[in-house]
């Protein structure tokens, strides 16, 4: 342990003292690394981590009152929160609504204030939009005139709301994608039973998620077992049958599934045709749950059998056999020798088959129907269909934090280098 | 595995029954890939087997759905935008890529787990999360609809799997190698050319085909950030599947099955003669 | 007022000078959003072929994406990346788009060509069907279609109500996924005479009512999307009833043979049209493709190609007979008054007012 002293003293050739001439290779060295990473290092940060963290920073962004009414926020100060505020905050919304119609279209905050609104209370944005439109006209006192163009100017909701989210961040996208809200007195409750979904719909894809890994271990299992056992050339023979799949596309594989399962497919034809069922019998097996789990047990089930077939290719057959001549029967020997030894790659294929279906999106799109849709579904919708962006910011980053629990496990019990592909 | 001869009865049993349901599970797997192939080449715009099919009659058949792919503009577009696609982007992550494995892979990487980390997330994260990322970031910088911004999303998704491939040669990479080539005074870039890149190419091209093969396959990031001009093999699938679902799909299906077969020889080759290289003797 | 006038002179003033500011050997690339399928093929053969024909510097891409058009014309605003030259879409949602300024106003009379007898293009338009943004195209009818070969003979569904009758009527059936149309029907079927229907929907109980009438069917009904998806589902057995566009629906058993019946009975009437997204590249090719894609004859000539009726009052009597078919039109159109017994005329202040509430609880609905 005393190296340090026994080096100080020594010169390299050129008489610098071999200590510093160590550290300046091993700098040199440190940046001949770095430099080698960089350059990926840089693009991932720029295209793939920076937008995922702008879109998260979406989930609690919230510029779109502050900007709309910055005078009327203002004149809210002096509200006590009870009933409806006074004339002078009314006037000053007016100012604030002329003066954003002075600004060019492209720039206005009113409409976006409306539609931001509108998520927290229904009917919000046509109270805007009418009042918008007609605020030119409107002579003092303001309190009535705004009173008279729409109802929603009467409802203390809508004023105990721009009292709440009249600041630059706001936690009601999360609020709302746990199926919360604010009651009247500013605290958050459960929701109306019939308005509650996200937390069902989570658990939902958590349940399908764990259909899906059950049925890719209890598939999985035994091949990579039995290919285990045989002859590498008949293994590599097999082995052909997991990556093919592996390696067929995505969409090749779940349109072959719409072919077998639809009411006119293979499957119900051939049932028909052997006269297992009626014509009018026909199985219902896509657009609901059993569609999705069926295509995604298929389309996972290699992820599960390569870690295990590699955990179990190194297993000594000779454990098994010393088990059994000491007298264990194979099913304990099995049991309590064999199936342990197998658990690192239960573990690996369990959670790469459990990451990968929670996020799934494509094949829930187009066999799932309304029963077998998942989370990605939802944030998909909300990005394209409702455009409740936040939303779907909110509820993409609950989804990303969970995955990157479930990675950091997995990475703790198999590490990343680990990860064979092929 | 044989059986032996001294096997009780359940034994004999569990050993045929074992066989049996190893061999159902090997045609669950098999047979949704199959069955396409015989479809494609159907005479009629169905889905299933006709009469005439089954009776294996010649009438059955036709080319009329390879015909209908091959003469559709907007298919004809889609298998050139993929290739393009596919090939830029895999040229990109592949380059990045080897290069970030061999820092890697040197003793002085400091913060290592964290690059990794970093490295291999566009693997992990949940494509609709990194859709959606995308879609905000490339409409604000004006990369959503052009060629150069799917190209750029798909070569961050590349990356990981050249980073995995490449590393794993470089573990029974002797470093004395190198070091020995440069005492005898070849230049590093010589080193590099002559020395490290024949030992870890198997690594690298079946790491870029890995990254090919991703863009090839990738949807969920094409639907949220291309547009009609940059649709892909895969997007126009999506399309038909939602739409007009007719047996052309199955015909562009089965020419993508024939595409993963050539890919999949070629990594098997690769990977025996990575391990004959690196003196890992296949048992 | 005043940025629409200057804007509208402006493009008037575009349209003037076409020939000059557009050169003809300037090849342009021209990306039209429709709704895909047989929509995109009528307006390919109506409009799309005979213009670039005229104009052979002009190519124009389809694309399919008017199911998600306000989040994509959001998106590209947003971005200042205006990749769409032309977007069609419903009025609902082109009057919002309108409001936060990412499509064009439209002067309607000096953009737009006048009919052949000189009446200006705002009169020639039926009533009600132009919007501040938004050039109508066609109306169109969301109806009822059953494939009959999953019924008896004797038990052919002919009602809305029918669609509600699990028992008598068996068999899954396709919804579109949003509130309109079928919280309509649903309200209809229970009862509700047509003209009452906008008033009891406006009431928590009317709604209650009609989600409780929903309820009664739900374990049976596939959701659907895109307009294509409702007749695809249907040929291919998946369901027994489909909700869906009239236009397709005709395709679908006129040009395909498919064995469909087109129940008329509460059918519900809406426009469909074009807006033109703010700042896009090609806005002078545009509004020349525009002054010729809506004028008296092409309107007309879309009628030949899908059952849709014309959005000009002077089209109408020019509808003749199905292009490749040569089956006369005009008893497949839902103004037909044949067909017109029992229409329901959406009503987009309605929804203007309700829908972004019954949006929600229907999207909540649907997941339970």
């Amino acid at each position: 342990m005393d190296d340090q002293t026994t080096s100080s003293g020594l010169v390299t050739a050129d008489g610098q003292p071999l200590k510093r001439s160590l550290q300046r290779a091993e700098r040199t060295r440190k940046l001949t690394a770095l430099a080698l990473v960089g350059p990926l290092l840089a693009f991932l940060l720029v295209i793939f981590i920076f937008p995922i963290g702008q879109m998260m920073w979406r989930s609690v962004d919230n510029p779109q009152i502050v900007n709309a009414i910055p005078r009327t926020l203002e004149a809210l100060q002096e509200w006590d929160g009870e009933g409806l505020p006074d004339e002078p905050v009314y006037a000053a919304l007016a100012e604030d609504m002329r003066a954003d119609a002075e600004l060019p279209r492209r720039e206005q905050w009113m409409g976006r204030m409306g539609v931001r609104l509108n998520y927290e209370l229904s009917g919000a944005r046509g109270a805007i939009a009418r009042t918008s439109r007609a605020v030119d006209e409107f002579e003092p006192p303001f309190k009535e005139a705004f009173l008279d163009a729409h109802r929603n100017w009467g409802n203390p909701e809508l004023w105990q709301i721009l009292e709440r989210e009249g600041r630059p961040l706001t936690a009601s996208y999360y609020v709302a994608a746990l199926d919360r809200e604010y009651d009247s007195e500013g605290k958050i409750v459960l929701r109306d039973e019939n308005r509650r979904i996200y937390v069902s719909l989570f658990g939902r894809t958590l349940a399908l998620s764990g259909i899906i890994l059950f049925l890719t271990f209890a598939l999985g299992f035994p091949i990579a077992f039995y290919m285990s056992t045989l002859p590498m050339r008949y293994a590599n023979l097999l082995m052909i049958c997991v990556l093919l799949p592996f390696w067929t596309s995505l969409l090749v594989r779940t349109t072959s599934w719409i072919v077998l399962l639809q009411q006119q497919g293979v499957i119900n034809n051939a049932a028909v045709a052997m006269n297992f069922i009626s014509d009018d019998q026909r199985y219902s097996l896509m657009y609901n749950m059993q569609g999705t789990i069926i295509a995604m047990t298929h389309i996972l089930l290699p992820f599960m059998v390569l870690p295990l077939y590699s955990v179990m290719k190194n297993i000594p057959p000779s454990y098994m056999r010393a088990a059994k001549s000491l007298g264990a029967k194979p099913w304990t020997a099995f049991r309590r020798v064999y199936f342990p030894l197998t658990l690192p790659g239960i573990g690996a294929g369990g959670v790469l088959v459990f990451i990968i279906s929670i996020g799934y999106y494509i094949t829930p799109a187009l066999v799932g129907g309304q029963s077998g849709r998942m989370i990605s579904n939802e944030i998909a919708r909300h990005m394209q269909q409702s455009l409740n962006w936040g939303l779907a910011a909110a509820l993409g980053s609950m989804l990303l934090v969970g995955v990157l629990i479930l990675y950091w496990a997995y990475n703790r019990l198999v590490g990343a280098d680990s990860l064979k592909l092929g | 595995m044989a059986l032996p001869s001294y096997a009780s009865p359940f034994e004999r049993f569990w050993y045929y029954a074992f066989r049996v349901i190893c061999a159902l599970i090997f045609f669950f797997l098999m047979a949704p890939i199959l069955i396409m192939i015989p479809l494609s080449f159907n005479a009629e715009p169905y889905f299933t087997f006709s009469q005439k099919m089954l009776t294996l009659n010649p009438e059955g058949y036709s080319l009329r759905w390879y015909a209908e792919l091959f003469s559709s503009d907007s298919w004809m577009r889609s298998i050139r935008n993929s290739f393009l696609i596919g090939i830029a982007s895999t040229v990109l992550a592949t380059t990045l890529g080897t290069l970030a494995a061999l820092g890697l892979s040197r003793a002085h990487m400091p913060f290592k787990g964290l690059i990794m980390g970093i490295l291999i997330s566009p693997m992990v994260v949940p494509l609709i999360i990194s859709a959606a990322g995308m879609f905000f970031f490339f409409s604000s910088i004006n990369l959503a609809q052009t060629f150069l911004g799917v190209v750029l999303a798909h070569t961050a998704l590349g990356t990981p799997f050249v980073v995995i491939t490449v590393t794993a040669t470089l573990v029974g990479f002797d470093h004395t190698l190198t070091r020995a080539a440069a005492g005898l005074g070849a230049p590093p870039t010589t080193v590099f050319r002559r020395v490290t890149m024949p030992l870890i190419l198997p690594g690298v091209i079946s790491g870029a085909l890995f990254a090919f093969i991703t863009s090839f396959d990738e949807i969920v990031i094409v639907l949220f950030i291309a547009g009609v001009e940059q649709r892909t093999i895969p997007r126009e699938m999506w399309s038909g599947i939602r739409e007009q679902i007719s047996p052309t799909i199955l015909a562009a299906a089965t020419i993508l099955v024939m595409i993963s077969v050539a890919l999949l020889t070629v990594v098997e080759l690769l990977r025996r003669r990575s391990e004959r290289l690196r003196g890992i003797a296949p048992r | 007022m005043k940025t629409r006038t200057m804007t509208a002179l402006g493009a008037a003033a575009a349209i003037m000078a076409v020939g000059g500011v557009v050169k003809a050997d300037d090849p342009v690339n021209m990306t039209v959003v429709s709704w895909g399928g047989a929509y995109t093929e009528s307006q390919q053969r109506a409009y799309h072929d005979p213009y670039m024909e005229a104009n052979p510097h002009v190519t124009i891409i389809n694309d399919d994406g008017s199911a998600n058009a306000l989040a994509g014309l959001r998106a590209q605003a947003q971005a200042g990346n205006v990749t769409w030259d032309l977007v069609d879409m419903l009025p609902s949602d082109a009057q919002l788009a309108c409001d936060e300024g990412i499509i064009m106003p439209i002067d309607h009379d000096a953009m737009l060509a006048p009919a052949p007898d000189g009446t200006p293009a705002s009169e020639d338009f039926l009533p009600g069907s132009l919007g501040e943004c938004f050039i109508p195209q066609i109306v169109y009818s969301t109806v009822l279609t059953v494939n009959h070969e999953q019924f008896p003979d004797d038990k052919q569904p002919t009602t809305i109500e029918h669609l509600f009758d699990v028992e008598n009527y068996p068999g899954r059936r396709a919804l579109q996924d949003r509130p309109g149309t079928n919280l309509e029907w649903a309200l209809y079927a229970d009862g509700v005479p047509i003209e009452d229907i906008y008033d009891v929907l406006a009431t928590p109980e009317g709604v209650d009512r009609a989600f409780a009438k929903l309820d009664t069917i739900k374990e049976h009904i596939v959701f659907w999307t895109e307009g294509a998806q409702a007749p695809q589902l249907l040929a291919d057995g998946e369901v027994a009833f489909a909700t869906g566009y009239n236009g397709r629906m005709f395709a679908a058993s006129e040009v395909e043979g498919q064995p469909f019946d087109i129940i008329w009975d509460g059918q519900i009437v809406e426009w469909d049209g074009w807006v033109v997204p703010a700042d896009g590249e090609n806005v002078d090719q545009v509004m020349d493709y525009l002054y010729f894609a809506t004028d008296t004859q092409r309107l007309a000539d879309q009628a030949k190609y899908i059952s849709y009726g014309p959005a000009r009052a002077s089209s109408a009597p020019l509808v003749s007979t199905h292009a490749d078919l040569g089956i006369e039109m005009g008893p497949h159109m839902p103004t037909n008054p044949d067909n017109y017994y029992a229409p329901i005329v959406l009503n987009n202040d309605f929804w203007a007012d309700y829908g972004d509430e019954l949006r929600e609880r229907f999207a909540n609905w649907m997941l339970q």
